[in-house]
């Protein structure tokens, strides 16, 4: 890089650090003040005094949360799925990109294969026919639709199939050769070479099972079965006092609905997974994402 | 080299993939009919009546269908628009700056708000954004009367495009900096020599030199005109904004599954794949015609 010593430039350096100060700072804030507010007292949330430090200390809307059989049971249900899904997603994902990653002459039906894994990944009947299609499969309130109602993730397929693909054949045939089986070739040689890639897409399954809340919605009838994002969403965002009725239950619920700190404190531990996984997912998708997805 | 048998183990690897296709992305295709008939739960979609293209007429007679195309349409172009300016200007103003820790900051911030959920995030926008919240806050003590942002039409959809950005654009932002950084520093040098300042340098050399990466970003984006994404405006929105929130997806939701007008929303939802397909696949063979772009 070129350095200059000119005073424009150097008051340009400062403009430019202000700037890109502020923007990340307004990344982080409004999760800052989340955390604030869920520290504050009931009172000042509501009044909206909390700015960047809690007012009136204190850890109330946690050791409500503690009480929360409701929150735990989802929190539960979401670890669930992130396990089951992140490892059937990988082994699956893993074994369909070996194979499709050959050439036509090894696997003849090599092309017809890809192009069905393209087009279903481009085109689908929409949310009421995978509806009606879960329903009929009798799998309504059970865990599995949860981890596999969104599908394949045949991005991932791609991604691992081009990764594979750049691997020197000469190392495969060696392999073959010394009478590996493909098998072997692929637990042995493959995974442990596409590491990078791997882990990427590994990280972002889980991140995009513990995210999502539709199919939770959807094919789920009882809060009980609810992941964690859902029954978030149910408790915090929807707020329709019109759709409640006037028993007891209810109105706990809507008390629990307008309490401010409360909702804070439950959307801050649904993010927590996330801040405690974030260093270890930054250092790799940043190379993962570069590897895999464009190329020159 | 040619060795026997491989071909068998091949297959016997795609098949737990192909039956997870076929499983949740095949055979919901077939639930496409549901569009053509007056679908009734109980008879299922082999004995529902045929209605032909009645529920498709119904479409273009309703008002909604208008309404909820408009926006979908002005909500997605829009954020494509957006979602290209702002992360190469950031990208841009990362490049410019010389501080390298303070840029690991930034960059270790401005990616956090991709990774967590549109449950979550509007969770706090929300917040913010309340009527006792922190912007209205800050806007109340320059004299302006508090305003409840997410109960304003006129305003919604630019709140839908803004926190999309917000969201977005640090996480889209690692391309063009992958692009950024291979550039070749020897130009930079030529054009100091020549005596080019900064903002020449970057006019010349930069801008330039990230070009192709734009315009293929640019041209894939095309894909997503009908998708103006679900799972934010749905956590967004409520009844007060309907007139300018709605987008397809919702209310395909909203009337399909809540208000049981299966074959309505699934024409809907049909006419949307179809015309998404054939955007997607044109946005994708330009990409592949202009840039030697290729997905496999």
């Amino acid at each position: 890089m070129v350095r200059e010593t000119t005073a424009a430039s150097k008051a340009f350096d400062v403009i430019l650090i202000a700037i890109l100060g502020v923007i990340a700072l307004s990344c982080i804030f409004p999760l800052w003040y989340t955390l604030m507010v869920s520290l504050s007292e009931k009172s000042a949330a509501a009044a909206g005094i909390v700015r960047a430090w809690p007012i009136g200390f204190n850890l109330v809307s946690y050791q409500q949360i503690m009480r929360d059989g409701q929150f735990f049971h989802s929190f539960w249900v979401s670890i669930e799925r992130v396990i089951l899904g992140a490892s059937l997603s990988f082994i699956v994902t893993v074994l369909m990109a070996y194979p499709l990653s050959k050439e036509t002459k090894d696997l003849r039906s090599r092309n017809v294969l890809m192009w069905i894994l393209v087009f279903t990944m481009l085109f689908n009947g929409g949310l009421i026919p995978l509806y009606q299609t879960v329903k009929a499969y009798g799998l309504i309130d059970n865990i599995w639709v949860l981890v596999l109602s969104g599908g394949l993730p045949m991005f991932n397929v791609i991604l691992v199939i081009n990764f594979f693909r750049g691997l020197p054949k000469e190392l495969e045939e060696a392999a073959l050769v010394d009478g590996a089986g493909p098998w072997y070739t692929l637990f042995m040689l493959f995974i442990p070479l596409s590491v990078p890639v791997l882990a990427t897409i590994t990280l972002f399954t889980i991140v995009g099972h513990w995210n999502e809340f539709f199919s939770g919605l959807v094919f789920m009838t009882k809060p009980d079965h609810y992941p964690l994002q859902t029954y978030i969403r149910q408790m915090v965002i929807q707020i329709d006092p019109s759709q409640m009725n006037t028993d007891a239950e209810s109105l706990k619920r809507l008390s629990e609905i307008s309490n401010q700190t409360l909702n804070a404190a439950k959307i801050f531990i649904a993010m927590l997974p996330i801040l405690v996984i974030y260093p270890f997912l930054q250092r790799f998708f940043i190379h993962g994402i570069t590897l895999g997805s464009v190329k020159e | 080299m040619k060795f026997k048998g491989l071909a068998f183990h091949y297959y016997l690897m795609l098949l737990p993939g192909y039956i997870w296709l076929v499983m949740f992305s095949i055979v919901p295709l077939f639930g496409i009919l549901i569009a053509f008939e007056d679908y009734q739960p109980v008879l299922g979609v082999l004995h529902s009546d045929w209605v032909g293209l009645e529920n498709f007429r119904y479409m273009f007679m309703l008002n909604d269908s208008k309404v909820i195309f408009f926006n979908t349409v002005f909500i997605a172009v829009m954020k494509i628009i957006a979602n290209l300016i702002v992360p190469v200007a950031f990208a841009l103003m990362l490049h410019e700056l010389r501080l390298a820790v303070f840029k690991r900051w930034v960059q270790t911030l401005v990616y956090l708000p991709h990774f967590l959920s549109w449950v979550i995030l509007s969770g706090i926008i929300i917040d913010v954004l309340s009527y006792t919240g922190p912007i209205n806050n800050i806007l109340s003590s320059f004299g302006v009367e508090p305003t409840l942002f997410m109960g304003k039409p006129t305003l919604f959809p630019f709140l839908v495009v803004g926190s999309d950005v917000w969201k977005e654009f640090g996480f889209n932002t690692i391309i063009y900096l992958a692009a950024l950084t291979s550039i070749n520093p020897s130009l930079y040098e030529a054009a100091a020599l020549d005596g080019a300042n900064r903002w020449q340098r970057l006019k010349n050399v930069t801008l330039p030199g990230i070009s192709p990466t734009i315009f293929l970003l640019l041209i894939l984006s095309l894909g997503n005109v009908l998708n103006a994404g679900f799972d934010q405006v749905f956590n967004l929105y409520n009844p007060l904004v309907y007139s300018s929130g709605d987008i397809v997806d919702t209310w395909v939701y909203r009337e399909g599954l809540l208000k049981l007008q299966y074959g309505l929303a699934t024409a809907v939802g049909l006419l949307k794949s179809v015309v998404g397909f054939i955007l997607i696949t044109c946005s994708y063979y330009l990409a592949n015609r202009f840039t030697n772009y290729r997905i496999f």
